[in-house]
């Protein structure tokens, strides 16, 4: 996740490590457990993120757009049919009045939001359009529709092979549909499918969900009140997220979970309003952002490059067909599996097509991308290999200048929104890991808390430590788990047919009723 | 035929002189079933963790559960024992909007309401569910202060 970003993070915090003895002495520990570890783990690093020969296009990102062009077609342009219905699903439209005080269609979207708006809509975005220039948003926006269908698929059979316990409380995700779908299909290997998807949902939700997102935490704190050691702020996170997900204080959840949603709006309403101030450069940029689509407007790789940047941004930002979102859609309260198909497929909308285009659009518009006046293409820097800018800028410091450029004091609105953001996408995957966990190890309280104790460690791990090669076995681990998912999704997706076939039916025939509130 | 009245309860005090002016209201009307209804303050468009959420339906249990033993079987079985007849039941959702669509659900006349019990910052901006209740009620509201 966010895995282009990580590198200005690591870098800043390689800066705070220096400065302090204690954490010299740390850095001398991670060195010895980054080749132990590199040593082992790289092979599978290095096989998930491998690009196809003679190109630096990973085929993972390939994987993951084939598979949400393939359900796209498979469901008849899914998302842009039930656009209006998928609407009329969140806006409780559909909700019986008397299920009231369950989970509602809203409730499970924001949830599963909060899990994937973050760094990747801030700093990612830069990082695409930093080295694919403005047509990057032309592929991200078109992969980031075509993830709706994804999500569609995944989340529909998240909420039908979810396990509702005695107790009234539910568990779902990937690792349930697989197990249960495949066995209701007849297929073999569904058992181990499971496992295979849970062991890298552990590892990805203590990596990518947790470390790296406590790396970036201190990174953007350490970059406002100066550098100290990470271990610092790792032991701040570990111990509000304890609080939290051990201690049961839902008032840290509930002040975050209000918080987040307040940041993303206070992000996109920053952005509009210096879009609406710019109003006149809107059609330049969508000009510079169609003509960079096609043409590359002179950066490194031309239309591909613009087209591997904008793709990856897309696959790493929303998790289209990685599976987590199934775990976080599971909860809802309803008789009808696939409304919640329809409502998860808002989430690539929202989180790519929308918040990562307002942040592609500000940063075109502020004109931090220097372009030669003689032939209207984009310059490069001196290593050629991403568009310079002015301050040299890159990744969220590149996001923060453009919209300082618009409202000065932004950046430290951004700095607290980064921060935030962390937190949330750590308790979001702290549920997803302890879901596989426990799919794993058996539900209890005790194994809950094996689990809960060690997400927490590895906070401080994450933020005290530069381990390089940990994180990208643990951003490696996310992409495997879209790897399972995907794999298993083509089988399942007939099932899914069927029940869109039923409902699209039922809601054509009037049986399915708005209720009147 | 029965007149059925609903009185909205809030666990305080005032939700208690809303029950004393509904019994006085019922023996001057005779045949007249009273319908204590608490309603669990509730919005379907708050933000809660994944764990909240996997978690929801069993707390609406313990919540509705809760809120029957507390407040309403109590002024039932006080109402039944002053010779009314009475029922009662929990619901969740905005005060205002399911009082009186139970009201009207229940083809009930009249919903007997206490006084807003505090007086909040909140409550100054968006009005009390009293105040809202009142204003877009489909039957008569009584205020008891």
């Amino acid at each position: 996740m966010k895995n282009s970003t990580k590198l200005l993070g690591l870098t800043g915090l390689m800066s705070s490590l220096a400065t302090s003895s204690l954490a010299q002495e740390a850095m001398t520990l991670d060195q010895k457990v980054n080749e132990a570890f590199a040593a082992s783990t790289g092979w599978f690093v290095n096989f998930i993120f491998m690009s196809f020969p003679g190109t630096n296009f990973p085929w993972i990102v390939m994987w993951l757009v084939v598979a949400a062009s393939v359900f796209t077609l498979y469901f008849g342009f899914v998302q842009f049919r039930f656009f209006k219905h998928a609407i009329q699903l969140v806006k409780g439209d559909y909700s019986d009045p008397n299920d009231a005080g369950e989970v509602s269609h809203f409730q499970a979207l924001a949830t599963a939001l909060s899990g994937t708006v973050g760094l990747g809509n801030i700093a990612g975005v830069a990082v695409a359009v930093g080295i694919g220039g403005p047509g990057a948003t032309f592929w991200m926006i078109l992969a980031g529709l075509l993830g709706m269908a994804s999500k569609f698929t995944e989340c529909t059979l998240g909420v039908k092979y979810r396990n509702e316990y005695e107790d009234g409380s539910v568990s779902g995700g990937p690792m349930y549909y697989i197990s249960k779908g495949f066995n209701e299909l007849g297929l073999p290997g569904g058992k181990i499918l499971a496992v295979l998807f849970s062991v890298f949902c552990i590892l990805g939700a203590l990596g990518g969900g947790n470390m790296f997102q406590a790396n970036q935490a201190h990174a953007q704190i350490s970059g406002i009140v100066g550098d100290y050691p990470g271990w610092i702020t790792g032991i701040i996170f570990a111990a509000v997220v304890f609080a939290v997900i051990v201690g049961g204080i839902k008032s840290i959840a509930n002040v975050t979970e209000k918080v987040v949603p307040f940041m993303g709006i206070l992000y996109v309403g920053a952005a509009a309003i210096i879009l609406i101030v710019n109003y006149d450069m809107i059609g330049w940029a969508f000009g510079q952002i169609f003509a960079g689509a096609f043409t590359g407007l002179g950066v490194a790789g031309g239309m591909v490059g613009a087209l591997i940047q904008g793709f990856k941004r897309a696959a790493f930002s929303n998790e289209a067909g990685v599976g987590s979102a199934a775990i976080a859609h599971s909860a809802v309260k309803t008789k009808e599996p696939i409304t919640e198909g329809f409502v998860s497929l808002l989430e690539p909308l929202i989180d790519t097509v929308v918040i990562c285009t307002m942040t592609a659009l500000v940063i075109v518009i502020s004109q931090q991308l220097i372009i030669d006046p003689d032939t209207g293409n984009y310059m490069l820097n001196e290593a050629g290999t991403a568009i310079a800018t002015v301050d040299g800028n890159s990744g969220v410091s590149l996001t923060s200048a453009a919209f300082a450029s618009g409202i000065s004091w932004f950046p430290y609105v951004l700095a607290i929104a980064v921060v935030l953001f962390a937190f949330s996408t750590m308790i979001s995957w702290s549920y997803y890991g302890l879901k596989a966990w426990t799919y794993l190890f058996g539900e209890g309280k005790t194994s809950e808390l094996v689990f809960k104790v060690i997400f927490c460690i590895f906070i401080v791990i994450g933020a005290a430590a530069s381990l390089g090669p940990v994180i990208d076995f643990s951003d490696a681990a996310i992409f495997a788990m879209a790897v399972v998912n995907i794999f298993c999704l083509y089988f399942l997706m007939k099932l899914v047919r069927t029940e869109l076939a039923s409902y699209a039916a039922r809601l054509d025939s009037g049986e399915i009723k708005k209720f009147n509130h | 035929m029965t007149v059925k009245i609903v009185i909205g309860l809030d666990g305080t005090d005032t939700g208690e002189r809303a029950l004393t002016f509904a019994k006085d209201l019922a023996s001057k009307i005779g045949d007249c079933e009273l319908v204590a209804i608490y309603v669990i303050e509730w919005s379907p468009f708050t933000f809660q963790t994944a764990e909240e959420n996997a978690q929801r339906h069993k707390r609406r249990e313990e919540e509705i559960a809760l809120a029957t033993s507390r407040v309403v079987q109590p002024a039932v079985t006080q109402l039944e024992k002053d010779g009314f007849k009475a029922t009662g039941m929990v619901r969740h959702g905005d005060v205002a909007e399911t009082l009186n669509r139970m009201t009207v659900e229940l083809g009930a006349v009249q919903i007997i309401v206490g006084r807003a019990s505090s007086d909040g910052f909140a409550k100054r901006i968006f009005g009390s569910s009293t105040q809202n209740l009142v204003m877009h009620a489909d039957v008569p509201v009584t205020v008891v202060g």
